[in-house]
């Protein structure tokens, strides 16, 4: 048997070899120019181990379907064009089948099945252990309709922003708040369906579900929730930042720090922020200098509004944990999960609409409130917050000050 | 290879030699099947995942299910002897048995309500829990059955009454009497697997 | 229906009696199979333009990235009805139409097993499928997606009156589904004409009945997972509630334990339908009958080992993922077999490139591609990347649109002089394929890159940043030529109805026995029976004039037929009503709801069947 296959591997092999470069190039001048900033959440092209094992047994199959396909397509038009009707055909010959050829379109298939179930399988079990013991844990938990990523080790909570070290491995811990999500970055490897917890007996271990991988390069990647969720199910977006091990630790330091204590320091800091400068423009048409501004913020934040009831910065008395974490807020790209380029403008309309900008948001805006069901059939009553706008341009200054 | 198979017997037969109406019900039984096979697999797969009691070891009294489960057991006999009556033309007789048929049957529907409601006061109901969900659910679909099978014999007795079942028809009788067993066995299942295996 | 009776005025003039009335009253309250068969083929037609409709809405929103042409909630409603349409209300009753309509006259039977049965079947479907529909009436369709995947379904996250729609609307047709199987199981065992054994019926009349034995195992789960659900929703269980225990993936687990199946329910018939066009338009038998046979059984077993293939990303473990790849790519090798033996039987042939044979063609060269895109994704861990993007909406539109679809519509040409005594139009058969292929193709062709690039399935908007535009931009216009070719098929089918050419019995040349009697066929089919002795019985000279000679004469005495009967219909709306107050949450009131139905039941079993004295 083992003979056979590698007979029937051979020579798609040795097509492999010679065309698997054209292939690809096929494959993306059909997806028109595909380089990964065009195509920032791309199954083919994997930038962690796991991406590339699957997608280069996505490649052989893509191989061995075109061989079939080919066959097939070529033996139907031969057969179109070979024997259609002619005048005067005389009644063709009444033949009722072929045991030799069932045999053989029987054994034929029967070997390229093998050829790929062999490999499949072993990617199977190859994916789905962790990569190495000391694999970096993250807790990712998925809400409607935002992602939490707690880092156990290092205590760290963030939102919807993944920061991972490059070449590191790293273990996804999987559970769901609510309904079930499916935590998918594409060039980061596969899918895997973020459940709720079921509850167990006391003394049982809840199960979860589990992504091994390791990054293989730094950069910014897009993925989203691939789960149907609910009403903003396409708009639960996830960015995973890969950066150096030496970036990701002044990260983590800066959340254990505190941000939220410093105050108006932060942004005084030499270190301009994307978004700095601008938040500065913003508080001197309101006539106060920036700082004012974010310590005004920060105090209508902590003690003036509703917001600490379902969102926590570090470090102060901020502590909600039902909404995402907010301590490094000013260092994410995006805001309402991928949805918005985080600028001070964006997060003033966010606070402000979040229904508008995002429908099934489980977010009160200014002016209305919001009723949003929890597991357990309770369904809980979020009052506006009824906040000015001048008292939400002050709070989006301070969240954009944390940093 | 082909040709072989199209030379057999020209005389094959082209039909069971069963009525249409038993063949259907077969056909409908076979269904039944997949339906309680599903409910049943259900329990089994949440069979000692209940994350809050009372569990099943605490609350099952054997020896009541083994009353109801026999008395079920002896209606199906009493189904074989109604239907045997209707053959031999004994209205009576056939009406006696069918109407024992209908005894039973409501007999083991009164005590498995019983205990339901004993259930229900140790404080299992259809939410507390995923085992208090599967058994009420399984149960009581088979208790639904049941009782269309008690309508449908009471149907059955009034006909004979009326003369409208004579020998000649005891198929209607023979039809109602595989869904009576079939009922009877799907309740051993049941038994046998919520009950004496936990 | 006057237009068909002065078709053949001849054949006729002796049907004073019940069978051939005309009118509304007769359709409502008819048994006769051909008349249920057409009554399904044109429900199952209109709900194909409302989830055409809703298709093209959807591709409006999709033309361009973060467009607002419709809410997020309207999309979500539009795509699971769209998915729920065109699964339960149209691509199962058009093949339903087609059973009813084919199997008696290609057994050589005079109507199905159980022909009230049968009519209820048909009202259930209709009742269901409006009751579903209704929603749209309440703006609360169902908008949790066909699948209905836990715990989003729940009270909790769900509720509103949408699921409630879903839920209760899929198991009142399932009781069709279930009637209908159990119905044509008996017919095709019990009712086959003398000589036809099972190894000489026609493929059509196989496939039928190996997907009958799927409707009747596999609804019933189905059935009982709507159950769950149902008690879920309305009685507070916890089946799919995680807090108490409950599982959300055993929804999962019974849904697609039905819903794999389910896909050999949608394709099987259309195998069928294309394994009797090829051969007559080939004028060749079909090459390895029993081997097309056994494959076709064998698909339908092997159908209900697979169904773990659509729950890779559940976390299932690599151990039962393993194994569910094996059973996966197993079914792959019967259905290819299956395909190169149609090949075979062109072979040597003399081909004839009627619009049903284009159609089977279609299929031939479409489903191929939805096969073959099924097996990269039955690799388990290409299917992490593939699952629930758009590559997998293009691979099951390939499959069933491709598979499903091009072979009812081959077997509406081929079948439509039999029904109605007249030849569709060619020419605008010729143009409703081509524009199939044409919108078909570029609508779903486009939908592989755009999944391949990362764009998941269910989002009523993408990210500019995905940069899939163009993809979608050709869907959304080969969508709209798709739905232009819809219309030319019913233009076709309306100007065919009333004006087509008149069609003998046996147009085609084809060699199964529905074609030995008269096109329209009498209300009792045939008037004596015939006996059987090929499996081509009318290719063979001697054996086609003995099956004539008693099927294409006048009877000796009007043969028996069925009473009309309005009791099906009036079951069907008590057994609709009564589903539906389920809504209501209040138990008597649902146990109130049983009573009209047991009333019905009774009336119906209390309903002599046939005329006195038979």
């Amino acid at each position: 048997m083992p003979e056979e296959i590698e007979r029937g591997m051979a020579p798609i092999q040795q097509l492999r070899s010679r065309f698997s470069g054209l292939g690809m190039a096929l494959l993306l001048a059909l997806s028109a120019t595909a380089c990964g900033d065009d195509h920032p959440q791309s199954t083919i092209l994997p930038k962690s181990d796991f991406a590339e094992i699957i997608h280069s047994l996505y490649v052989d199959i893509f191989w061995w379907t075109m061989v079939i396909l080919v066959v097939v397509w070529v033996g139907i038009a031969y057969i179109l064009v070979r024997f259609r009707a002619r005048k005067g055909d005389a009644k063709p010959r009444q033949i009722r089948g072929h045991l030799g050829l069932e045999i053989a379109w029987t054994i034929g298939p029967a070997l390229i099945v093998i050829a790929i179930v062999i490999p499949t399988i072993q990617a199977v079990f190859a994916t789905q252990r962790p990569v190495s013991d000391d694999a970096m844990l993250v807790e990712v938990t998925g809400h409607r309709f935002w992602w939490e990523f707690h880092y156990p080790e290092e205590g760290v909570t963030t939102a919807n922003e993944l920061r991972l070290p490059v070449d590191r491995p790293v273990s996804l811990r999987l559970g769901s708040s609510d309904v079930i999500h499916s935590f998918w970055v594409p060039q980061l490897g596969g899918k895997r369906d973020v459940n709720p917890t079921v509850a167990v007996r006391e003394g049982q271990e809840p199960s979860y579900n589990w992504l091994h991988f390791t990054p293989l390069e730094t950069g910014v990647y897009m993925g989203q929730c691939a789960e149907f969720c609910g009403e903003a199910h396409a708009l639960m977006g996830i960015r995973v930042v890969v950066e150096p091990q030496a970036d990701f630790d002044a990260w983590v330091g800066r959340w254990q720090a505190g941000p939220g204590q410093a105050g108006p320091e932060s942004v005084a800091a030499d270190t301009p922020g994307p978004s700095g400068g601008e938040v500065r423009l913003a508080a001197q048409k309101e006539g106060e200098t920036a700082e004012e501004q974010v310590t005004l913020g920060r105090d209508i934040f902590l003690n003036q509004s509703t917001c600490v009831a379902c969102h926590a910065v570090n470090g102060t008395s901020a502590e909600g944990r039902v909404g995402p974490d907010l301590s490094l807020l000013g260092t994410r790209t995006t805001l309402g999960a991928g949805l918005l380029e985080n600028t001070p403008e964006n997060l003033v309309r966010w606070i402000q609409d979040p229904q508008g900008i995002k429908p099934g948001a489980e977010m009160p805006g200014t002016e209305y409130a919001l009723a949003v069901p929890r597991a357990g059939g309770t369904i809980y009553g979020w009052p506006a917050t009824g906040l000015t706008d001048q008292q939400v341009h002050a709070v989006a200054a301070y969240l954009s000050s944390l940093q | 290879m082909a040709h072989a198979i199209a030379a057999a017997d020209d005389h094959h037969r082209t039909w069971t030699g069963v009525s249409n109406w038993k063949l259907g019900f077969w056909t409908f039984i076979a269904s039944e099947c997949l339906f309680f096979g599903t409910l049943i697999s259900t329990y089994m797969v949440y069979k000692g995942r209940a994350v809050v009691g009372p569990y099943p070891e605490d609350i099952f009294n054997i020896l009541l299910t083994t009353t109801s489960t026999t008395i079920l057991l002896f209606s199906s006999l009493a189904m074989v002897l109604a239907l045997d009556a209707v053959n031999r033309a004994r209205k009576g007789l056939a009406i006696f048995w069918l109407g024992m048929v209908m005894l039973m049957g409501l007999a083991f529907i009164g005590i498995e309500l019983y205990e339901y409601m004993h259930f229900i006061h140790e404080g299992l109901t259809v939410t507390s829990s995923t085992f208090g969900s599967s058994y009420y659910v399984v149960t009581g679909t088979h208790k639904l059955h049941v009782l269309v099978g008690v309508i449908w014999m009471g149907t059955l007795a009034w006909l004979i009454h009326k003369d409208r079942i004579p020998p000649e028809k005891s198929e209607q009788v023979e039809v109602a009497g595989l869904y009576w067993h079939f009922v009877d066995v799907i309740w051993i299942v049941i038994f046998t697997l919520v009950y004496l295996i936990s | 229906m006057s237009s068909i009776a002065s078709v053949q005025p001849s054949a006729h003039h002796h049907d004073a009696s019940h069978g051939e009335e005309t009118g509304v009253w007769s359709w409502i309250t008819t048994v006769d199979h051909k008349r249920i068969a057409v009554m399904y083929f044109v429900t199952a037609t209109l709900f194909f333009l409302m989830g055409g409709a809703e298709a093209l809405l959807m591709r409006i929103q999709l033309v361009g990235p973060e467009r607002d042409f419709l809410s997020p909630e309207v999309y979500n409603q539009l795509f699971t009805m769209h998915g729920t349409t065109m699964v339960f209300l149209v691509a199962m009753p058009m093949a339903v139409a087609f059973f009813n309509f084919v199997v008696p006259l290609q057994i050589g039977a005079r109507d199905v097993a159980f022909p009230r049965l049968n009519a209820f079947s048909y009202w259930v479907f209709l009742f269901g499928g409006l009751y579903m529909n209704s929603s749209f009436l309440f703006g609360a369709a169902p908008n949790a997606s066909w699948v209905g995947y836990s715990t989003l379904t729940s009270a909790t996250y769900s509720p509103g009156l949408n699921v409630d729609f879903w839920f209760i609307g899929l198991s009142i047709l399932g009781i069709a589904s279930i009637a209908g199987g159990v119905n044509f199981i008996t017919t095709i065992v019990n009712m086959r004409a003398p000589g036809m054994t099972l190894m000489r019926m026609p493929l059509f009349t196989w496939m039928t009945f190996v997907t009958s034995f799927l409707l009747i195992t596999a609804i019933p789960v189905i059935a009982v997972a709507l159950i769950f659900l149902g008690f879920d929703r309305v009685f507070a269980t916890t089946f799919f509630n995680p807090a108490a225990g409950g599982d959300p993936v055993l929804w999962q687990h019974l849904f697609w334990l039905f819903g794999h199946p389910e896909v050999y329910i949608l394709v099987l018939p259309a195998f069928g339908v294309i394994s009797d066009v090829i051969p007559t338009f080939s004028r060749k038998p079909l090459f390895g009958y029993p081997i097309v046979v056994y494959a076709g059984v064998l698909i339908g077993f092997i159908g209900w080992g697979v169904w773990s293939h659509h729950m890779f990303t559940v976390g299932l473990g690599p151990i039962a993922d393993a194994f569910f790849v094996a059973a996966t790519m197993i079914i792959a090798i019967p259905t290819g077999v299956k395909i190169f033996n149609w090949m075979a039987t062109m072979w040597g042939g003399s081909l004839r490139f009627t619009t049903a044979m284009l159609f089977s063609l279609g299929l031939l060269v479409v489903f191929t591609v939805g096969g073959l895109s099924g097996i990269m994704h039955a690799s388990a861990p290409v299917n992490l990347q593939q699952h629930d993007s758009y590559f997998v909406v293009a691979h099951f539109h390939y499959v069933i649109v491709g598979g499903a679809m091009m072979g009812l519509w081959a077997g509406l040409y081929y079948w439509f002089p039999k029904v109605s005594g007249r030849f569709m139009s060619e020419t605008l058969g010729k143009w409703h394929f081509w524009t199939t292929m044409i919108g078909f193709n570029l609508t779903f062709f486009p939908m592989h890159f755009a999944g391949l690039l990362g764009m998941p399935r269910r989002i009523f908007t993408y990210s500019a940043q995905l940069n899939v535009e163009v993809y979608n931009q050709l869907s959304t216009v080969g969508a709209f030529i798709f739905g232009i070719s819809g219309l030319i098929m019913v233009w076709n089918l309306v100007k065919s109805w009333r004006s087509g050419a008149v069609a003998p019995a046996d147009p085609w040349g084809a060699p199964h026995l529905e074609w030995s009697i008269p096109s329209p066929p009498h209300h009792y089919n045939f008037p004596r029976i015939p006996t059987i002795r090929s499996r081509e019985p009318l290719w063979d000279e001697d054996e086609r004039r003995e099956i004539e000679a008693l099927t294409l004469t006048e009877p000796h005495e009007e043969p028996v037929m069925p009473n009309p009967s309005y009791w099906p219909l009036l079951l069907a709306a008590a057994i609709t009503l009564a589903w539906g107050l389920v809504m209501t949450g209040v138990w008597w009131i649902i146990v109130l709801g049983l009573l009209p139905v047991t009333f019905c039941v009774f009336k119906w079993a209390f309903e002599p069947a046939f005329p006195e004295g038979h």
